[in-house]
């Protein structure tokens, strides 16, 4: 009952949400435009520092902060943009991984601890946001046995609006004739150019948009932790970003969402299952085995076996097309 | 529908005289002058490191009318086509389009893009069929100004819906005449080799071309098909559109061309209707001169050249075939 509800709570938990946000981004870059972002990370970054710098260093409000943080995610998509998009797919991928890692290692240096606050991070910048909550902040809340306080219970039902929200804008988008554009430049970028359709703009519009809602992963992920630490911001971020989306199914609205949090009830599900089987009096593995400091490393051992699986058994992810996936691109 | 026929083989034929009656006082020198041209190129020259690919002194192409542009393989062709349509951009030259007898537009430096929304619209040697995407949404991209391609009035479906709608229809309508409406919800990645020709080319139909320019249409297409394929391009021509098309196969040029420009290494040896080009020595030589390099080794290699003549006219059939085989393919 317990691993129950652990594995409840992780599916709606803050993490799930941050992810969600990340692989929805993601998936506008990467599923329907076929960009190759590796640097989905940086954008987040960008999306907690910029309400973090602006509130606790300058002074500024929080709202304030979460637009200076989109908007640096919009310039970022710029500059990243602007020159790699006329390339082939791999040189974006390439500049997207090392400016996400600049950003973090700039950001943690001690010349910019005055304002970034260096390796400690910066701390206290959310409370405006979670003054406008209709739940008492303290107060103990237990839908479906699962304990909430009302500050988490805010947090989450803006986070789940704000997926829910994005998820039925890619919706309407990959219904579109924008969507179709952007399936075609995935598919063939030179076809598309054939047919009148200005390529580099459109590629341009998916990057900045992905970026933006990834830089909302981090603003809500940020709003959450009430602090942010450069030391959060590694490449690993963007691959469970990748996983997820894949988990879910690449080019489907709800595919990263799902993923994302089935990705992290799996993670706690093993993690409970792991820890029970090593604990108590008489463990079915003993800890010359499995130790408990190994548990955490072991279920990323065995979610990751659990990916190559599906990919193996079910490579079009949950929601994925399997006809689709089947039709090599040629 | 067989009156429907004869009427549009009427009016191919009568498009075809037409063609030819504009095309009767040009004299047959590469580079002359034409009564009404629609793509009139000037010193484009293109060069990969020490390679001259392309350069074209003057070159003009008729409007309505269906011009072959044959070579020897390496001639330039393709490349010539990558410049003209923005693909590519060459060291030097100009080149104008005339959408209409009095207007005329510079191409040069003009990005891929906004040459097709001029009205050029081209198809690729390994034809680019988006196998993900369903046949009628190859069709639907293809419609140009569209209000939904724009990202936020995307967002709201009734903004673009009926327009949308229109589109659909009219791709219906092509496809139906391309013989595909069938196909229409089917992902383009299962269609056969010349069903995706014949897709490439009702889907740039649907920019509203002026010029078409087809880059080895017939390549890998079954000779059944060829004939389908002949029939509709012969069509663009009657339905007002100019053709300009990259080809191999001699029998094809002859059977629907109405005017042929010969290159060979970059540049152009012979202009002319398709029998006089047939019997200019310039061509034969261009042609000939390539194969009897691929097969000189052999020969010197072996006995007495008069002994094996035989043998190595054998050989060269053999190889001409496989060349054409692989070209098939």
């Amino acid at each position: 009952m317990e691993i129950l509800q652990n594995a409840l709570k992780a599916l709606v938990a803050r993490e799930a949400i941050y992810f969600a946000l990340l692989a929805i981004g993601l998936n506008i870059q990467f599923g329907y435009a076929g960009l190759l972002n590796f640097g989905q990370v940086g954008f987040s970054l960008l999306g907690a520092y910029g309400i973090a710098i602006t509130v606790t260093t300058w002074g500024g409000s929080y709202w304030l902060g979460l637009g200076v943080g989109l908007a640096a995610a919009v310039v970022l998509a710029l500059l990243l943009g602007l020159p790699t998009l006329r390339l082939r797919a791999d040189y974006l991928a390439i500049a997207t991984i090392a400016a996400a890692e600049m950003l973090r290692l700039g950001f943690r240096t001690p010349s910019a601890t005055e304002i970034t606050g260096g390796t400690q991070g910066l701390q206290g910048f959310s409370g405006e946001f979670y003054e406008l909550s209709p739940f008492p902040l303290d107060k103990k809340y237990h839908p479906f046995g699962i304990l909430f306080t009302g500050q988490e219970l805010w947090l989450l039902t803006v986070g789940w609006t704000l997926v829910a929200l994005l998820v039925l804008a890619v919706w309407l988008w990959g219904r579109s004739p924008w969507g179709r554009v952007l399936k075609a430049i995935r598919e063939d970028e030179d076809a598309a150019r054939a047919l009148g359709k200005n390529v580099y703009w459109y590629k341009m519009q998916a990057l900045i948009v992905g970026g933006v809602i990834g830089a909302l992963g981090g603003a809500v992920q940020a709003t959450a932790t009430r602090s942010v630490d450069p030391d959060t911001y590694l490449p690993i971020v963007t691959f469970y970003a990748y996983a997820a989306l894949i988990l879910g199914g690449t080019a489907r609205p709800l595919g990263p969402v799902i993923g994302a949090s089935l990705l992290f009830a799996l993670l706690s599900v093993t993690d409970s299952v792991l820890r029970d089987l090593t604990t108590g009096d008489n463990p079915v593995i003993s800890s010359d085995i499995l130790d408990s400091q190994a548990i955490a490393a072991t279920r990323f051992v065995l979610v990751g076996a659990g990916l190559i699986a599906l990919m193996a058994f079910r490579p079009q992810g949950i929601f994925g097309s399997r006809t689709e996936v089947s039709i090599d691109a040629k | 529908m067989p009156s429907n026929d004869i009427r549009a083989v009427d009016a191919a034929r009568e498009a075809k005289v037409a063609a030819a009656r504009d095309l009767s006082d040009v004299s047959h020198e590469p580079g002359v002058v034409k009564p009404d041209a629609i793509l009139v190129v000037d010193g484009v020259r293109r060069q990969f490191g020490g390679l001259v690919a392309v350069d074209v002194d003057h070159l003009e192409f008729p409007r309505g009318c269906i011009t072959a542009l044959i070579g020897p393989n390496g001639a330039g062709k393709t490349t010539l086509f990558n410049l003209l349509t923005g693909f590519d951009r060459p060291q030097d030259g100009d080149w104008e389009f005339r959408p209409t007898a009095d207007t005329a537009k510079k191409m040069r430096n003009v990005p891929a893009y906004r040459v097709a929304r001029a009205g050029m619209v081209r198809t690729f040697q390994l034809t680019k069929a988006l196998s993900k995407m369903t046949v009628l949404d190859n069709m639907k991209l293809a419609a140009t100004r569209q209000q939904g391609e724009r990202i936020w009035p995307s967002l709201l479906p009734f903004l673009w819906r009926a327009q949308d709608q229109a589109i659909e229809a009219r791709a219906m309508e092509l496809l139906a005449r391309f013989k595909l409406d069938t196909k229409a919800q089917e992902y383009a990645g299962t269609l056969s080799g010349g069903q995706r020709k014949l897709l490439e080319m009702a889907r740039a139909l649907m920019t509203e071309p002026t010029i078409v320019m087809l880059d080895e249409p017939m390549a890998g297409v079954n000779p059944a098909l060829t004939q389908s394929l002949l029939e509709h391009v012969k069509a663009l021509r009657s339905d007002g559109m100019s053709v300009i098309f990259v080809e191999h196969d001699m029998d094809v040029v002859r059977d629907i061309s109405d005017w042929v420009v010969v290159m060979a290494q970059g540049g152009v040896i012979a202009e002319g209707p398709p029998d006089v080009v047939s019997a200019n020595p310039h061509v034969i030589d261009a042609y000939l001169g390539a194969r009897h390099d691929e097969a000189l080794p052999e020969v010197e290699l072996g006995a007495p050249l008069a002994d094996d003549a035989e043998a190595v006219r054998e050989e060269i059939a053999a190889e001409i075939h496989e060349t054409e085989k692989e070209a098939g393919q």
